[in-house]
């Protein structure tokens, strides 16, 4: 049986990493009694993923984990027993079934959108005229990790609402949006914000 | 003082700039938060290492129920921040804080130190300093909590004497809930502008309660050599020598774990299946100061571990001893375990096995498979060596339980050897060289050329309250050789895994488990110069102390490479853990004429502790205790445990 777990990730839980989330979930569901699949081999791992790393720091209300459960079981009440058991931060917003030849959560992620909340200074009519500039550019040529690239094709939208910047990215394998990177665009230190990923979008479910 | 709020907004601006921001955020799953206003004591237990190392520490965790289990009393925990977060929190202004409120340290009531080792020194005089407390305890006045500590290595506690307000000597599960009862009534006091009942009042309480030191009130007077001549009281009706605690019982074991949202050292569910020891080896601290032997039950652990699971969901379990193979019903627990566990994806790991074959038939029960490596401590490798350390196991035993171990599908085993001891030879060192040789070559035998060994080869320190508390330290030139001998013997084989720290590595605590109230100087300039984490490459400043020695007049040899007089007192004679130091000093002789002392389980060599706690023993008669029946243990008193020795 193959499960799809939708939950947050906020508060401390914000500084726990992808690799971390793992061990969390898979503690989750020993608590729980849940029939967790696991590999087979020398170092059985347990039979899951995530559908797309959160940057450590950010907060998110909309992660996706799929789970392979050895056998099938019943998921009435599942997500409450979860919640009862989890640490305050994570929580889970909803768990269903899907296709067991469904295709890897991660290969089907297209999009990402991002709430930033800026600090107090900001000064809204200077922002909006940064976004502007930024969106009217041909290309925005930028360096990462010494990898050059251009980050504006990876700008779906981006626009400023109140005291707080909306973004959608694209987060295709190979070709993800990073909010930190846009908001050095815009001449915002990312350490002064606070940033939540408040949807994925996947691909409509083609196999 | 800065508001949980006011800190949470300054963390939030630099945890993403420091390696594992998740150490400094709270937030685990069996954390306990509760109403600050609504209890009246709070207790800041700090563990003062990082926290990944800390949070899975067994005697932080019973202590953090205890207290959390009183409706009138909270529990919170803190650790040393790492070095990056250190330097960020002082720029910032960021006190050290207790994860689960956010609140300064300082805003506590108590705040409990654990020292299970000497390292950790530095690092508790660093905490302080970062929380605002002042580091010397004769700086500290009403509006500072009270600053408590315990440990193993507190049984030597005379180096942090100028720093700790009150030490508990011995097991603290029940001695806490006295002490925060007296720190109750100072609270309650202290809200009277009338009142006369001040810090130095609360002091000299807990220095009555049994088994509570402060140091404040006893004084070490010097002979014209430097060593101690005698320690006395400073104050009437307080105990001129302090005896450990020992519960009884064990209680019930902690089952709600602290799960940490990040990787950390030990990411288990910890079980005491029994506390002390009766092999009596001389070298081991552990195994002179825990006595008696208490064991648990083994439904008891069972049980426990089950809760421990389902409110954790750890991936590994691990039964706690000193000595596992020796717990009377270690095969139907395995057992157990194994029924419970097996087929779940736990890891099982059960430590301290003797080196016979029964303990392959234990590991096979808990193993799934053999991935893990098998431990074994043979610690020496000539007869002459175990007869001085008093862990005599047979070369022919450890031949035949390795091979064994290689033939049953473990393909690398970790062997555990000592060095340093004052009468070890090079012929000694050679023979642990041989032994490894020949372990390897009779796994090849029967298992090919894939089988691997890890030689763990530690330095000994000779420890305060054991039998070799009179003997000196091996030079740094003499460790070099001897290391140097073992490298060339053994780093030729690629299947021989050496290892061992360098010969500077043991010497902070080689100088503090032995060290009087004058090192507490040395301590706080060593801190001063910058040394920290003396356990880590990355903290630990040998010439920090060598200067720290000198600024203090201090010769660190005194302390480390020194034969003691077999009369002299030593700077802990007035703390106990109630095995006499006649005893002792009857098995340090032994030791010199090779003399071997067996299993205290069967035959009582009268330690001192039935007679210390004879009242205790006759509430709890039976099997609660591994001591045999010996008659009238009340007979015997102790007379003067501060007379010289060999009288």
């Amino acid at each position: 049986m193959r499960i799809r777990i939708t939950f947050s990730k906020q508060g401390a839980l914000r500084y726990t990493g992808h690799l971390d989330l793992h061990k969390l979930w898979e503690r989750a569901a020993r608590r729980a009694e849940l029939p967790l699949a696991y590999s087979q081999g020398f170092h059985p791992q347990p039979k899951m993923s995530l559908a797309a790393a959160l940057p450590l720091g950010f907060s998110s209300t909309c992660e996706v984990l799929d789970m392979r459960l050895e056998r099938d079981f019943a998921l009435d009440g599942l997500t409450e027993q979860l919640n009862e058991t989890l640490p305050p931060g994570i929580r889970v917003t909803s768990i269903e079934q899907v296709d067991e030849r469904a295709p890897a959560l991660q290969t089907q992620v297209v999009e990402a959108e991002y709430q930033v909340e800026l600090p107090e200074q900001a000064d809204p009519s200077d922002l909006k005229r940064r976004i502007e500039s930024a969106l009217a550019s041909e290309s925005i040529l930028r360096e990462r990790r010494g990898k050059k690239y251009d980050l504006r094709p990876l700008i779906e939208s981006l626009e400023a609402m109140d005291d707080k910047i909306v973004m959608l990215l694209a987060a295709r394998e190979g070709a993800t949006g990073r909010p930190e990177e846009v908001l050095d665009v815009l001449g915002i230190a990312f350490e002064e914000t606070r940033i939540e990923r408040t949807r994925l979008i996947f691909s409509p479910a083609k196999v | 003082m800065l508001t949980p709020k006011e800190i949470e907004n300054k963390l939030d601006h630099i945890l993403l700039k420091v390696q594992k921001p998740g150490r400094y955020v709270g937030g685990e799953l069996n954390s306990t938060i509760k109403d600050w206003d609504s209890v009246q004591t709070k207790v800041a237990f700090v563990f003062p290492d990082i926290y990944d190392i800390g949070v899975s520490n067994v005697g932080l965790k019973i202590l953090y129920d205890q207290v959390n289990q009183r409706d009138d009393a909270l529990a919170e925990r803190a650790y040393a921040p790492w070095l990056d977060m250190e330097a960020l929190m002082r720029q910032h202004g960021i006190p050290l804080y207790a994860l689960e409120s956010k609140r300064p340290l300082a805003c506590f009531d108590l705040v409990g130190f654990t020292l299970p080792y000497e390292t950790l020194y530095t690092n508790a005089l660093n905490v302080l300093d970062l929380a605002g407390i002042p580091v010397r305890s004769a700086d500290r006045d009403e509006t500072h909590p009270i600053i408590i500590a315990g440990g193993h290595s507190t049984m030597n506690p005379e180096p942090m004497h100028a720093f700790i307000d009150a030490f508990v000597i011995g097991e603290g599960e029940e001695v806490i809930h006295e002490i925060i009862d007296a720190v109750h009534k100072w609270k309650v006091e202290s809200r009277n502008p009338l009142s006369t009942f001040h810090r130095k009042d609360v002091l000299q309480q807990l220095a009555r309660i049994p088994g509570v030191y402060v140091p404040q009130f006893y004084e070490a007077n010097y002979l014209d050599d430097g060593t101690v001549s005698h320690i006395e009281p400073t104050i009437p009706e307080i105990p001129k020598v302090i005896t450990k605690r020992v519960v009884a019982k064990l209680p019930p074991p902690p089952t709600k774990f602290i799960v940490p949202n990040i990787d950390i050292v030990h990411n288990r569910v910890s079980v005491e299946i029994m506390r002390g020891c009766t092999r009596g080896c001389r070298f081991c601290h552990a195994g002179m100061i825990t006595r008696p032997v208490r064991e648990r039950p083994v439904d008891e652990v069972v049980e426990a571990l089950e809760a421990a699971i389902k409110s954790s969901g750890f991936e590994e379990i691990a039964l706690l001893s000193l000595s596992s193979s020796d717990y009377t019903n270690v095969l139907e627990l395995v057992t157990k375990v194994g029924e419970k566990f097996g087929g779940t994806h736990l890891k099982v790991s059960l430590p301290s096995l003797r080196i016979e074959s029964v303990s392959i038939d234990l590991m096979e029960k808990l193993k799934d498979n053999r991935s893990g490596g098998f431990t074994l401590a043979p610690e020496a490798a000539t007869e002459r060596m175990r007869r001085i350390i008093n862990k005599f196991i047979p070369d022919e035993d450890i031949i035949n339980t390795t091979r064994e171990i290689y033939a049953r599908g473990w393909t690398t085993i970790k062997l555990y050897f000592m060095i340093g001891h004052p009468s070890e030879t090079l012929e000694d060192v050679q023979a642990i060289a041989d032994l490894c040789k020949r372990v390897i070559a009779e796994g090849r035998k029967v298992a090919g050329m894939r089988v691997k060994l890890n030689a763990g080869v530690n330095t000994f320190i000779p420890k305060s309250q054991t039998p070799f508390q009179w003997v000196s330290c091996d030079t740094p030139e003499q460790i070099r050789a001897k290391q140097a001998l073992l490298r060339r013997e053994l780093g030729r084989d690629r299947n021989i895994k050496l290892s061992f720290a360098t010969a500077e590595d043991s010497f902070s605590e080689a100088w503090l488990s032995r060290g009087d109230r004058k090192m507490a100087e040395v301590v706080y300039t060593a801190w001063k110069n910058g040394s920290k984490f003396d356990a880590w490459q990355e903290g630990k400043k040998y010439d920090a102390w060598i200067s720290a020695f000198e600024e203090h007049g201090l010769d660190p040899l005194f302390y480390t490479h020194r034969q003691r007089r077999t009369d002299e007192v030593f700077p802990w004679e007035h703390i106990t853990a109630a095995v006499r130091k006649n005893f002792l000093f009857q098995d340090f002789r032994q030791s010199l004429e090779g003399q071997i002392r067996v299993d205290c389980r069967f035959d009582c060599f009268a330690c001192g502790i039935l007679p210390t706690f004879a009242q205790m023993r006759r509430e709890n008669p039976g099997d609660v205790w591994m001591c045999p029946e010996v008659k009238s243990p009340g007979r015997k008193v102790i007379s003067n445990r501060l007379s010289v020795v060999g009288d």
